[in-house]
């Protein structure tokens, strides 16, 4: 009823677009600040140094940049395929 | 002050939030204290300076005409009709933003510091393409210009990341680019009542110094509308603002206004 909801207090749009900025201004700039225009490069590199050892694709491999107290923090995170393809044995023994 | 001459970009990402209203008003107001400036326009293909300085008219040649020594640096630069120490070079209206390179760009920079001019101020395109690189590429200044809104903020973060990367100054590795913020189409009205980001807010989000606030005022659109710069009318909330944000800029230590709501009269509030 908008008589009760003259009432009720709404959260005040300046602060949900001012969070909103925090998220997204701390994620891009972790990404894009100088020094960082590798990563995609760095992405592709190591894709092609797993694919000599496993199946795998592009969206199993992320890299990110990320700033945490003042020290920045390189993530690679390699999700593994659950069992190794049976048709065509690696030449190499795959490292985990 | 130095001989030196400085090269101020005028800059944001997004389109639309006072960069060329900006350039316009502070380029005069340095002018109007004597020193010598020029504004150049580096919107190529979607020049807008000209009409907004009044002197649309008058444009025979143009940047990319003296870009590529199709005319001299002076038959370009166009001499303002109201302050005498102030002139444009306008944007080249036919070509595309690929007209511009590093280059060219730099010899006329160098031209223009040659010739004696204390204020270089490049009203940078919209965008982080060739002509916003173009313009931020010799600044050693930035005016970052935004407005409370969440678009604006984001495009200014990432135009401060291309500022401390992809200029002159980063490259060579010597003092990174002075930036600065100017909140633009500032409401405190609205930012008492919860409903716009207040100037605090984004300070805290970008992180660079403060050089003003311009509130949102009727009086931007009259001035372009004439195409009379309106810091020339000094009766207007738009003039006191950029009029501060020129001293500032000079070095004089002026008080942020603007940023409160201004008390109304019983009159004001009647017919305002």
């Amino acid at each position: 009823m908008a008589f009760f909801d003259y009432f009720r207090r709404a959260p005040k749009t300046a602060t949900l677009a001012k969070d909103r900025l925090s998220i997204i201004v701390a994620r891009e700039r972790a990404g894009t600040r100088v020094g960082a225009d590798y990563l995609p490069q760095l992405q592709q590199e190591l894709l092609a140094v797993i694919a000599r050892y496993e199946k795998i694709d592009l969206s199993h491999v992320t890299v990110t940049l990320d700033k945490a107290n003042g020290c920045e923090v390189l993530e690679l995170n390699i999700q593994l395929p659950d069992a190794p393809p049976a048709a065509s044995p690696p030449s190499h023994p795959a490292v985990a | 002050m130095s001989n030196a001459s400085k090269v101020v970009v005028v800059t944001s990402g997004k389109g639309g939030v006072g960069k060329t209203t900006t350039s316009a008003n502070i380029a005069t107001g340095i002018a109007l204290q004597g020193k010598k400036v020029v504004a150049i326009d580096f919107d190529v293909g979607l020049r807008n300076l000209d009409l907004v300085m009044g002197c649309e008219r008058r444009v025979v040649y143009d940047f990319v005409n003296v870009i590529r020594n199709e005319a001299k640096l002076n038959q370009a630069l166009i001499r303002d009709k109201r302050v005498e120490t102030l002139y444009v070079l306008p944007a080249s209206q036919t070509r595309d933003k690929d007209a511009l390179d590093a280059e060219g760009v730099g010899r006329v920079i160098s031209e223009l510091k040659e010739q004696g001019f204390d204020y270089i101020i490049c009203d940078s395109p919209a965008g982080i393409e060739k002509g916003a690189q173009m313009a931020m590429y010799f600044a050693d200044e930035a005016i970052v210009v935004t407005n409370p809104e969440v678009s604006s903020v984001r495009d200014s973060d990432r135009v401060l990341g291309l500022l401390s990367a992809k200029t002159s100054r980063a490259e060579v590795g010597g003092t990174p680019i002075r930036t600065h913020l100017l909140l633009t189409r500032y409401s405190p009205a609205m930012v008492k009542k919860g409903e716009m980001l207040s100037v605090g807010d984004v300070l805290e989000l970008l992180g660079i110094p403060l050089l003003g606030v311009i509130p949102e005022s009727k009086a931007v659109l009259q001035s372009s509308n004439k195409g009379t710069p309106a810091i020339l009318d000094e009766t207007t909330d738009v003039a006191q603002a950029y009029l501060d944000v020129v001293f500032r800029y000079l070095g004089e230590e002026r008080q942020h206004r603007f940023i409160e709501e201004q008390k109304r009269g019983f009159f004001g509030r009647l017919f305002g």
